[in-house]
């Protein structure tokens, strides 16, 4: 896939670089590697050579996070691309720097056709403003799911796939009884653990509605079910159910899963299209993230990436770039990316067309669209739109470095979450004096 | 890592007198534009920030005088930061030059094959951070590295992602390694400057090589050594940045966070510019510290000759 991507690539580039002259170029800088690298540059070709107006020159960045630190500083010199593939967390500041060009605004001053009310609304909330208009365009899109190897639930008498917490601890049991060394491969993960959990469970992360509502937010995970999950996960490891599998200890939970060593792993559904590639020694499958019995389930919210287009630019290069955004939206790319990645739709259009045509029926993409189902499971509320807070990036890391050094035994897991909430709530503070008098649009 | 001239300082001063000539500034010019550039324009920008919270998206900045350097110093975190930077350049600075002074002495003694070693030995030095941090994950990883051996004896004995004494060890040993073949081109050359007369006295007066080593090739290396200790200590607080990076991670829960790190996150991937600033000017005022402490106490001890 990833020589033929490359080829094809190599190819048209060489072709494009003749024949484009005369086009309208802009800038692209994506942060996507390896074999979705090779997707993205491929969308690139296959839109060159769907029309000869426009080029798309795309730069592939090494990563979210590089794509973001290079695009400022490119910026802060004035030779920033038009396009920017940017993670939900490195985007705060762009909202309210208001250095960007919302979609919306950029499709109706195109004259560019795009059907806004075709997104789904857990993927259009979350990127778009309080007025309804979106800032960025979704493109890759992704929800959490688990993991589970089928033969080992068989084996220990699971017959279905368990969506409550409880549920799943018993299967664990189960699975450990049965003479399995691994239960849950268990890598702490602030978005799927806090972020994605409490989605489902419609409680907060922070105060005014996850940080919508203002700048002058506070963190509130360690007064919530949250507290709980987390203590409970903390027994798992101790009761020897889950074990703790990440790149420091050694071996990645998916590893360890794909190896066979770990009945069930929780991750991005992202994770389908390569899991599949890995051919695992063990039929497999995927189940929407767990709830706690006694609580209505909610809908979780995407991840992935979406696509920015920054201010200051020529009119020129916006007609481009609303082009290439409106291509990527049609639903023959959309099928593209979702052939050649783990990705979902993020239209319905194009989710009804193609179960029509059965391609969730087929290999590799039997019950990959359950991550639809968490997704959509309810319409999203003023706590299930997302998550809208400043220094992110960094409220993430001091929760992974608490929960880890909780997890090690160094204090419990109460202590851990208050001091990554005092901690987060200093970044929040500092991001609100960076930004006075503003707040999100 | 280019050797200062300041190692020349200490040294006998003779009053010259030159014609002013166009010609100096003119050659001076290229190389105060570079260090101009890229040093201290760079720094009194970091200093503006350090007194400011800056916006990552330019759009301005508000001035909060020493609001940030508060902020940093009355952080816990900040001085457990601090406090695993200063072991890590001691311990490398002291495993680095220990390990290069015994190479270079053995090398020095044309020991069999010591052409090869020499070569051999100053290879590392070539080699990037982020790559001998990478090259150590294979030594050191608890699943699959050589160290997982020791796992297969005493299971989870060794696990970097759950013992912060270990993750430090790690780090050090990369840095420790990466650093030698730097010291060893230094420590030979100077050995190699001592004059032979002078052993072969020694060795005619019945001194064996430990006794000259101790009497005669060690006291003689002291600038050299007074050099590299400067070098050494300056580089571990600047340029671990790579071997943390690849290595750790800053974890397991913040024990390999060195300060230089901890700016990379915080600025970089954090977009605290203003924070980040702040921690630099920090970073750079102790180094500049302890290389005055060095020059202003070991360097008594230092005779050049």
């Amino acid at each position: 896939m990833t020589q033929k991507l490359a080829v094809a690539a190599l190819v048209l580039a060489a072709t494009a670089g003749t024949a484009s002259a005369e086009k309208i170029k802009f800038e692209y800088w994506y942060g996507l590697t390896g074999d979705l690298g090779a997707v993205v540059l491929e969308t690139c070709n296959r839109f060159n050579a769907s029309q000869d107006l426009y080029e798309a020159v795309c730069v592939g960045q090494d990563g979210y996070e590089k794509a973001v630190q290079n695009t400022i500083a490119a910026f802060r010199a004035q030779k920033h691309p038009t396009l920017l593939q940017s993670f939900d967390a490195g985007t705060a500041d762009l909202m309210l720097s208001g250095e960007f060009y919302p979609v919306t605004q950029l499709m109706a001053d195109t004259g560019v056709t795009v059907d806004w009310a075709d997104y789904f609304p857990g993927i259009a909330n979350y990127y778009s403003s309080s007025k309804g208009e979106f800032f960025s365009m979704p493109w890759n899109s992704s929800t959490p799911v688990y993991y589970f190897n089928k033969d080992m639930f068989a084996k220990a008498g699971i017959t279905e796939a368990p969506i409550t917490w409880e549920g799943l601890e018993a299967a664990l049991v189960k699975v450990k009884e049965s003479g399995a060394a691994c239960g849950l491969a268990y890598a702490p993960s602030s978005w799927i653990d806090l972020e994605q959990f409490s989605m489902a469970h419609n409680i907060p992360v922070a105060s005014n509605n996850n940080g919508y509502d203002g700048l002058d937010t506070e963190l509130l995970f360690n007064t919530t079910l949250h507290v709980k999950h987390m203590e409970n996960i903390q027994r798992w490891l101790t009761d020897g159910v889950a074990t703790l599998r990440t790149q420091a200890a050694g071996k990645t939970s998916r590893d360890s899963f794909v190896e066979g060593e770990c009945a069930v792993f929780f991750s991005s559904i992202a994770d389908h299209n390569t899991i599949h590639k890995l051919k695992p020694a063990f039929a497999w499958d995927v189940q929407i993230i767990p709830t706690y019995e006694g609580i209505e389930r909610h809908n979780t919210v995407v991840g992935g990436a979406s696509l920015w287009v920054l201010s200051g630019k020529t009119d020129d290069e916006y007609k481009a770039a609303a082009n290439y955004l409106a291509f990527l939206a049609t639903k023959e790319e959309q099928q593209f990316l979702l052939e050649n990645s783990g990705y979902i739709p993020v239209t319905k259009s194009t989710y009804e067309a193609l179960k029509a045509e059965g391609f969730y029926a087929k290999e590799p993409f039997i019950n990959r669209d359950i991550a639809m189902k968490s997704l959509t499971f309810t319409e999203p509320g003023p706590l299930t739109r997302g998550i809208r807070l400043g220094g992110m990036i960094q409220i993430r890391a001091e929760w992974t470095a608490e929960v880890e050094a909780a997890l090690a035994g160094q204090k419990t897991m109460k202590e851990a979450l208050d001091t990554a909430v005092s901690r987060g709530n200093e970044q929040l503070g500092r991001f609100a004096q960076t930004y006075a008098g503003k707040s999100f649009p | 890592m280019v050797a200062p001239s300041f190692i020349f300082i200490g040294g006998p001063m003779r009053r010259a007198h030159f014609k002013f000539s166009w010609i100096v500034p003119l050659l001076l010019a290229p190389q105060l534009l570079v260090i101009f550039i890229f040093f201290y324009w760079p720094s009194a920008q970091a200093v503006y920030w350090a007194f400011t919270l800056e916006q990552p998206w330019g759009g301005g900045n508000t001035w909060v005088g020493f609001d940030n350097f508060k902020k940093v110093l009355s952080d816990p975190y900040y001085w457990g930061s601090v406090r695993v930077s200063v072991i890590y350049a001691v311990a490398t600075t002291i495993l680095a030059m220990g390990m290069a002074l015994t190479l270079a002495l053995f090398v020095d003694r044309q020991l069999a094959g010591y052409r090869v070693w020499r070569v051999g030995i100053i290879w590392p030095y070539a080699v990037a951070a982020p790559a001998v941090g990478l090259a150590f994950q294979f030594v050191f990883n608890p699943g699959a590295g050589i160290f997982s051996y020791i796992n297969t004896i005493a299971p989870g004995w060794w696990d970097l992602s759950k013992y912060p004494w270990q993750a430090v060890t790690a780090i050090v040993v990369a840095g420790a390694w990466k650093q030698i073949a730097y010291s060893f081109i230094f420590f030979l050359a100077a050995l190699q400057s001592i004059p032979r007369s002078l052993t072969e006295a020694a060795a005619m007066d019945g001194a064996r090589p430990l006794r000259r080593m101790m009497d005669l090739q060690l006291p003689l290396l002291t600038p050299t050594f007074f050099f590299l200790l400067v070098i050494n200590i300056t580089d571990s607080f600047t340029d671990s940045f790579g071997i943390v990076d690849t290595l750790t991670g800053g974890g397991p829960f913040r024990a390999t966070d060195l300060m230089v790190y901890k700016i990379y996150a915080d600025g970089f991937r954090g977009f605290d510019y203003s924070g980040a600033a702040a921690q630099s000017i920090i970073l750079m005022c102790l180094v500049m510290a302890l290389t005055f402490v060095q020059f202003r106490y070991i360097e008594r001890r230092v005779h050049y000759t």
